[in-house]
């Protein structure tokens, strides 16, 4: 297996005012070639400043950070919008497709970005991205057309079309019902199955449970590292599939302010 | 503890314990990453299909810029409309002219009333016919005017009465529509003969049959030898309300304009032609001191009672005059324009904002930053592209009802419409720059998580 994902004591301070906030305080660790990887962690525990350092959408403070052989920490900011075309298939919680495009159209998207690909050619490759995540007899259907299940399979066939070296899934059944994320969570396993890298950010331990590695963060460092297996099968009192209290659950949802002092309290 | 060093060494470290040609094809690789990229023809296409999306919107942002240049368009139409047929107005009174008139020019402080004393006479119109004192003279032509009661059968009528010599016709660019001009020889024997003005024709003989019939004025009666076409021009004392008698005749025996002073006859005018548009202004001071050689006035011109009126000069004047009221105009209206300008700015603003997540969403999935400048730019471009094609098409359209409608006559040009349009596109580019930049600027994290 080789190296897909390399990353160095990554570390990402945010300045606002005169305050210096550190959602990443120095985290290092690999992804090899076809590993189904999901990255857990409360909200602020710096999960979504790592994935943003993971999809190429920031570059860290310092650290390094390689992806499929490309030094991506200090790159200019043209090259990494070349880097996530090319290497890096999106899916979003909020699906982001855009609504007067068919889904056709929004799958040919990234294509377009790429360049050098008549527009035939990008319609026809994104079919055949369709056909793979079972969408082949809806490609001209608008986005409000479709199910909330059906929209994210637009998405992910989006983020396949460009035949990338890594997923990165954000929460992709944040906005599904149990049955329908059951059914995309086996997508991204059968992709994953088939040689796709998957990186997946979740906070759902039902979700996690999909992955075959869990990357755990809290206060900006990596807690634990461990195949998803062992995660579940330890009683560990921070185990993910716990309950989470209602402060916790309040917070995940928006409601409540993330107050450091209390995480720490925790 | 040296956190500094760590990332640093391991940074070095990561690659080597790998494969050893791994950094040779990722420097090739990322060579790579400067080709491709979208084309600015996809790039225009979602742009366009993004105006598409908002149809009302769309037109009523256009609008505002097609308003700015239909007016900037109609405007200078009519302006230099007004400017070719005041021109044409002028020089219908022939060309390269030059009117000598009794009275002091006015320039140069306080003088008598052009005027004010008949000190223009026969005696002066031949001096200057010597081509010897005015060389760049081709014609010479003294003019005497006066009111007569015309009469013919039941119908009369008051007119102005020119009297002239034979060239008056070569001189100010009038055509016979019947008959023929009085001669020479009419002039040298007071003949009672008169050729009418156009107007003049037609109110005393409506039946057209003016030709050899009589016309009374002042008891006297004047065979009709003539009738001259209608020159068109409304203002500066058209020839068509009035009627043209000998000089001879018209100083003899219609009004008897002895001058004052001398054994002479008073003139009203006395109009040269230079020989060519070159020679107007050695003419004029040739002109002018031959007049004040045969009056004995100082030759300095401090003493002149008469005033030698350029019409180049007049011409040049109401040319400047109509050219800065047009370019008022137009200045006003590419005010509008720049309004129209600042609505699609405004329009712009809104439609990134609203697009903010589709901006995350297209940078997420590779768009450069230039990328999706580019898309807004040209979405700004197509908006005023648009409005300037149909702000043209309404603008010569209105431009043509009003020459259509006769009350003013108007030109229609290309690089007036090539102007309007371009400013038009410039208005777009200037006001879609600003929006453009801040999409192009906007955080791809912080966009698709807008609300």
């Amino acid at each position: 297996m080789s190296i897909m994902i390399s990353a160095r004591d990554l570390t990402r301070t945010y300045q606002t005012g005169d305050i210096e906030v550190h959602a990443l305080r120095g985290v290092s660790f690999d992804i090899q070639r076809g590993e189904f990887v999901a990255i857990m962690g409360p909200s602020g525990s710096g999960k979504s400043t790592l994935m943003n350092l993971i999809g190429c959408l920031d570059t860290p403070t310092s650290g390094s950070y390689t992806l499929d052989g490309l030094e991506i920490d200090q790159l200019e900011k043209p090259l990494l919008a070349a880097v996530r075309n090319r290497k890096i298939g999106f899916v979003f919680q909020q699906f982001h497709l855009l609504a007067r495009n068919s889904a056709l159209e929004n799958v040919a998207l990234p294509l377009a970005y790429r360049g050098g690909l008549p527009a035939d050619e990008r319609l026809e490759r994104a079919a055949e991205s369709l056909e793979r995540v079972g969408l082949g007899e809806r490609m001209d259907h608008k986005p409000q057309e479709l199910s909330g299940g059906q929209q994210q399979r637009v998405a992910i066939a989006r983020a396949l079309v460009t035949r990338p070296a890594l997923l990165l899934a954000d929460e992709p059944t944040g906005a599904l019902d149990t049955r329908t994320s059951e059914e995309l969570m086996g997508l991204l396993t059968d992709l994953n199955r088939s040689g796709m890298t998957v990186v997946l950010v979740t906070h759902e331990p039902d979700v996690a449970r999909y992955a075959r590695r869990l990357l755990e963060i809290r206060d900006g460092l990596l807690q634990r590292d461990v195949p998803t297996a062992e995660a579940w099968a330890a009683q560990d009192p921070h185990a993910p599939h716990l309950p989470a209290s209602p402060v916790e659950r309040a917070r995940r949802v928006g409601r409540l302010p993330v107050a450091r002092h209390w995480r720490r309290s925790a | 503890m040296s956190t500094h060093e760590q990332p640093l060494r391991r940074a070095e470290v990561a690659p080597a314990t790998e494969a050893p040609a791994a950094p040779d094809i990722a420097a090739e690789e990322e060579e790579d990453l400067w080709e491709g990229g979208i084309g600015w023809p996809e790039t225009l296409g979602m742009s366009l299909s993004s105006l598409r999306a908002n149809p009302l919107r769309t037109v009523l942002t256009a609008l505002g810029v097609l308003i700015g240049v239909a007016s900037v368009v109609a405007l200078l139409a009519i302006g230099r409309g007004s400017q070719a047929s005041i021109t044409a107005s002028i020089t219908a009174n022939g060309a390269n002219l030059l009117t000598v008139r009794p009275g002091a020019p006015s320039s140069g402080g306080v003088r008598g009333a052009v005027g004010e004393s008949s000190s223009l006479t026969l005696a002066d119109a031949e001096a200057l016919a010597n081509p010897q004192s005015v060389p760049d003279a081709a014609f010479v032509s003294p003019e005497y005017s006066g009111n007569a009661q015309l009469v013919a059968g039941s119908l009369n009528l008051n007119a102005r009465v020119t009297g002239a010599t034979a060239v008056y016709p070569s001189l100010h660019n009038n055509t016979l529509a019947e008959g023929v001009f009085f001669s020479d020889e009419d002039n040298r024997a007071s003949a009672n003969v008169v050729v009418l003005g156009a107007n003049v024709a037609t109110n005393l003989f409506p039946a057209g049959d003016s030709l050899g019939q009589q016309v009374r004025m002042n008891g006297q009666s004047f065979r009709v030898v003539g009738v001259l076409a209608s020159s068109g021009g409304g203002g500066f004392g058209s020839i068509d309300d009035g009627v043209i008698v000998p000089l001879n005749t018209a100083l003899r025996k219609l009004f008897g304009a002895r001058a004052a002073v001398g054994n002479s006859f008073s003139v009203s005018t006395i109009v040269i032609q230079a020989a060519s548009s070159d020679q107007i202004d050695a003419a004029l001071s040739e002109v002018e001191i031959a007049l004040r050689n045969q009056k004995d006035l100082p030759l300095d011109g401090s003493g002149d009672t008469f005033s030698v009126i350029n019409q180049a000069s007049i011409l040049a004047t109401v040319t400047q005059t109509t050219q800065m009221l047009t370019l008022f105009l137009a200045a006003i209206a590419a005010i509008s324009l720049l309004v129209g300008g600042i609505g699609i700015m405004n329009i712009m603003l809104v439609s990134v904002r609203e697009r903010t997540r589709e901006i995350g969403l297209r940078k997420a999935l590779g768009a450069r930053e230039g990328d999706i400048m580019l898309q807004f730019l040209f979405e700004s471009l197509a908006l005023s592209g648009v409005g300037g094609l149909l702000g043209l098409a309404l603008g010569s359209a209105i431009a043509l009802a009003v020459g259509a409608s006769g009350v003013m006559q108007v030109q229609l040009s290309l690089d007036a419409a090539l102007l309007a349009l371009g400013f038009a596109l410039a208005v777009g580019l200037f006001f879609g720059i600003a929006p453009a930049r801040s999409a192009a600027r906007l955080d791809p994290i912080t966009a698709l998580r807008y609300e």
